[in-house]
């Protein structure tokens, strides 16, 4: 409407827009006191450690608290040529309280994976610097060592004045930033993140393809078959659910093992000799079927609500007009029930890339994912920042797919239940 | 090209579920070409299923159908080249309206130039021609069931089944469709083999009509046949309104018959009932009975008005009579100088002809 025709008034002269909005304000408050604690909860529980995730996945302070007075000096340095004597009368003042709290040691370890030989020329300098006199500590400095004078030392700290890096996230794909600030692959035989990167993505994606070539019979089954046999196989795709995700994979390791039942079964019928079994267990193999069989029931609800959904006489419409019945299910079924296929791929592939337990129990060393790497660092090396980055990292590959996702098949087409 | 009297033939055919019921029973039904043959009845009297397995959806647990003079129980559905019209349309809900129609073209591998020539000509029957390209969520209830309609048509089948087709629409829409089904059968003279509940719509549209009951075939005869000629008390139930006086049989002689019943005699015509002391139901439509007739007529009663209910055209008296207080009148409302009032005796009069004594209820 043009504003000329202007504003519509309600019988009291208040402009409807206004009264519109004050009659609705309570309601509005309500909806929203009424969801309040959901989202207080979400903030605190999923945006909170989200975010304290992300900065410690970046942060580097540690270096720029060492040398606070260094960095300040440093600020009108441009690197060029050897910093000015403010620059090594701060890092002299700096480096001393460092030796003298007994921290040095982790200065000279951070510095030196800037520039390789940076940690003795520390310490040679942590020993000598007690005997120094007060000015000209530029030329003090030097002639503790000469690689003082060489600037590519210099420029080593400068690189690590910024308190936040993105090293971390390099490190997750398994390349660096050299001396040069270039960012380079790291040698051959440390490459080891990337291929799992791969790895997860391939095992979320077989996975997938498993479950939903194994739940679509089953959902359709669960859809058409009268109440009584589908409430029974409702209940057998649901009892996984309800079972302890350890017992399930455990029970899986009982069957794969070398000695297990499979096997057992497999020399019992004769396909495989008795000193020949096959590993089905610690590799690819294990996880793959440990998975498949564990994620299935996120497939089978999504395509099983939608097919529920789907009326049995468009089918018998499709043959009636004279579609065979397998032209009948690929033109007019399977089209309709691609709403909950994209639901169930998405559910399914999300949840596999970032699968932990089933990977880390029967997955082995060719079988783990970049969720058990995550752990590791978690526990083990205990390079928390390390672990937030690749975590991160695993998020955005998630939004990534979902966002590719909904410009293939839209979001609104997808339906979980 | 002649007709052909039995196109599509129910011999002997019996349906069961489970084993342990009819649903349908030894059903014989002869359908002409280019007939449209009504298939009514209440829900559960077997119509969808005889639809069903003409449909090829079902097959018959006993019998045989036969289209064209050949046995099609073996046959799959999509090989029987019959058009079929759901309840709920089954339209395909992720295909344009045209690339609903031109599905069945498309599985006969029919030239795109004859899919859009086809399509087009179907669409138009049914006056939807600007709609080829809405999905069919975006029409209106009439309107599916015009695609639906004319999805069913396009390939050119031989027999078109329509399976309630219109209970999803309101009345005034049901109505105008009716007629619109009607006017195209009768321009491309398929043969329409239609089931409904709804006794107007089979009145209104068919040649012939075949009322079910129990997973029986009641009475099947034209539609003015059904109504004045009721052959049993179910279908003088089921078809319009009837008056009817339990009774038994006192007197029969050459085309009349005398029904004693609890209060008074009705002089009828012996329908179902062969000798004296059987028992019967007397039918007679409301339209028959006369409001002091002046000429004479050999049923002669007084009764007392109850209820007087205003229906426009027409209004509704409701008379105690011969001790049935459900007897209804249907008196025009062009009709004057009647003395309609509550508590009112009047005089009613009706032929014995249109008495009809039928099987006991």
């Amino acid at each position: 409407m043009s504003s000329e025709t202007g504003k519509i008034l309600t019988t009291d002269g208040i402009p409807l827009e206004e009264s519109l909005k004050q009659s609705e304000k309570k309601n509005k408050i309500k909806a929203f006191l009424l969801v309040a604690p959901l989202l207080l909860f979400l903030i605190i529980t999923y945006m909170i450690p989200i975010g304290d995730m992300f900065s410690r996945s970046i942060d580097d302070k540690m270096v720029t608290n060492m040398l606070p007075k260094t960095y300040k000096a440093m600020e009108n340095w441009d690197g060029k040529e050897l910093p000015p004597e403010e620059v090594f009368e701060a890092f002299y003042l700096d480096y001393k309280i460092l030796v003298k709290n007994k921290t040095a040691g982790k200065l000279q370890t951070q510095l030196n994976y800037e520039k390789n030989g940076f940690k003795s020329v520390l310490k040679k300098l942590a020993r000598k610097q007690k005997k120094f006199e007060e000015g000209n500590y530029k030329e003090q400095i030097m002639k503790v060592h000469k690689r003082w004078r060489n600037v590519e030392y210099w420029r080593a700290i400068k690189r690590r004045a910024p308190s936040y890096t993105y090293s971390k996230y390099l490190k997750g794909i398994d390349m660096y930033s050299n001396e040069d600030g270039k960012i380079v692959q790291v040698s051959e035989d440390r490459r080891i993140h990337r291929i799992l990167w791969i790895r997860t993505v391939e095992v979320a994606f077989f996975v997938t393809l498993f479950c939903f070539l194994m739940a679509y019979p089953i959902a359709h089954l669960l859809a058409t078959l009268p109440m009584k046999y589908s409430n029974l196989l409702m209940i057998c795709v649901l009892l996984p659910f309800w079972t302890s995700l350890l017992v399930r994979t455990a029970s899986w390791m009982i069957l794969l093992q070398q000695q297990g039942i499979v096997n057992d079964f497999f020399v019992w019928i004769g396909l495989v000799a008795d000193d020949n079994r096959p590993e089905m267990m610690y590799n690819k193999t294990g996880t793959y079927v440990a998975m498949t069989q564990i994620l299935l029931p996120f497939m089978v609800l999504p395509l099983y609500s939608v097919m529920k959904t789907i009326s049995p006489s468009l089918m018998r419409a499709g043959k009636s007009l004279g579609a065979t019945p397998a032209v009948a299910f690929f033109k007019v079924y399977f089209p309709l029930t691609i709403p909950g296929i994209g639901a169930g791929c998405l559910l399914v592939f999300i949840l596999a890339i970032g699968y932990y337990i089933t990977p880390a129990l029967v997955g082995g060393a060719s079988g783990t994912l970049i969720s058990n790497q995550i752990a590791y660092h978690m526990k083990s090396t205990l390079d928390w920042s390390f672990a937030s980055a690749m975590g991160l990292m695993l998020l955005t590959g998630v939004l990534v797919i979902y966002w590719i996702y909904n410009k293939l098949v839209g979001v609104d087409n997808i339906k979980l239940g | 090209m002649s007709k052909k009297e039995d196109f599509v033939k129910f011999d002997k055919v019996d349906k069961s579920y489970d084993g342990k019921v009819l649903v349908v029973k030894n059903l014989n039904l002869d359908i002409e070409e280019g007939e449209f043959v009504t298939m009514l009845g209440p829900s559960g009297s077997g119509k969808t299923t005889c639809l069903m397995m003409l449909a090829g959806f079902e097959t018959p647990t006993n019998g045989e159908i036969y289209l064209d003079k050949n046995p099609i129980s073996n046959i799959p559905p999509h090989k029987r080249g019959i058009g079929m019209v759901f309840q709920n349309y089954a339209l395909f809900p992720h295909m344009t309206v045209f690339e609903n129609l031109a599905f069945p073209l498309k599985v006969r591998k029919m030239s795109q130039v004859e899919i859009e020539k086809k399509v087009d000509k179907a669409l138009s029957m049914v006056s939807l021609g600007g709609f080829a390209n809405r999905m069919p969520g975006q029409l209106s209830g009439g309107q599916q069931q015009r695609v639906a309609v004319a999805r069913a048509l396009v390939f050119d089948p031989s027999v078109v089944l329509m399976d309630e087709p219109l209970g999803a629409l309101d009345k005034n829409l049901r109505e105008s469709m009716q007629y619109e089904i009607k006017h195209i059968h009768e321009s491309i003279g398929v043969t329409v083999v239609y089931v409904t509940h709804d006794q107007g719509e089979a009145l209104t549209m068919s040649n012939r009509i075949a009322v079910f009951n129990d997973g029986k075939v009641q009475q099947l005869s034209s539609p003015d046949k059904l109504y004045e000629e009721p052959v049993n008390s179910f279908v003088a139930e089921f078809i319009g309104e009837n008056n009817t006086f339990g009774g038994e049989v006192s007197e029969i002689s050459n085309g009349t018959c005398r029904v004693k019943l609890e209060k008074g005699e009705i002089i009828a015509n012996p329908i179902s009932v062969k000798s004296v002391g059987e028992k019967t139901t007397v039918s007679i439509r409301p339209e028959r009975a006369l409001i002091n007739p002046k000429d004479k007529m050999d049923n002669n009663q007084k009764g007392k008005i109850e209820e007087v209910i205003y229906h426009g055209d027409h209004t509704r008296v409701r008379l105690n009579l011969l001790g049935n207080s459900e007897f209804i009148l249907k008196v025009p409302n062009s009709s004057q100088n009647l003395d309609i009032k509550l508590g009112n005796e009047i005089n009613i009069g009706w032929n014995s002809h249109d008495a009809r004594a039928l099987d006991p209820k």
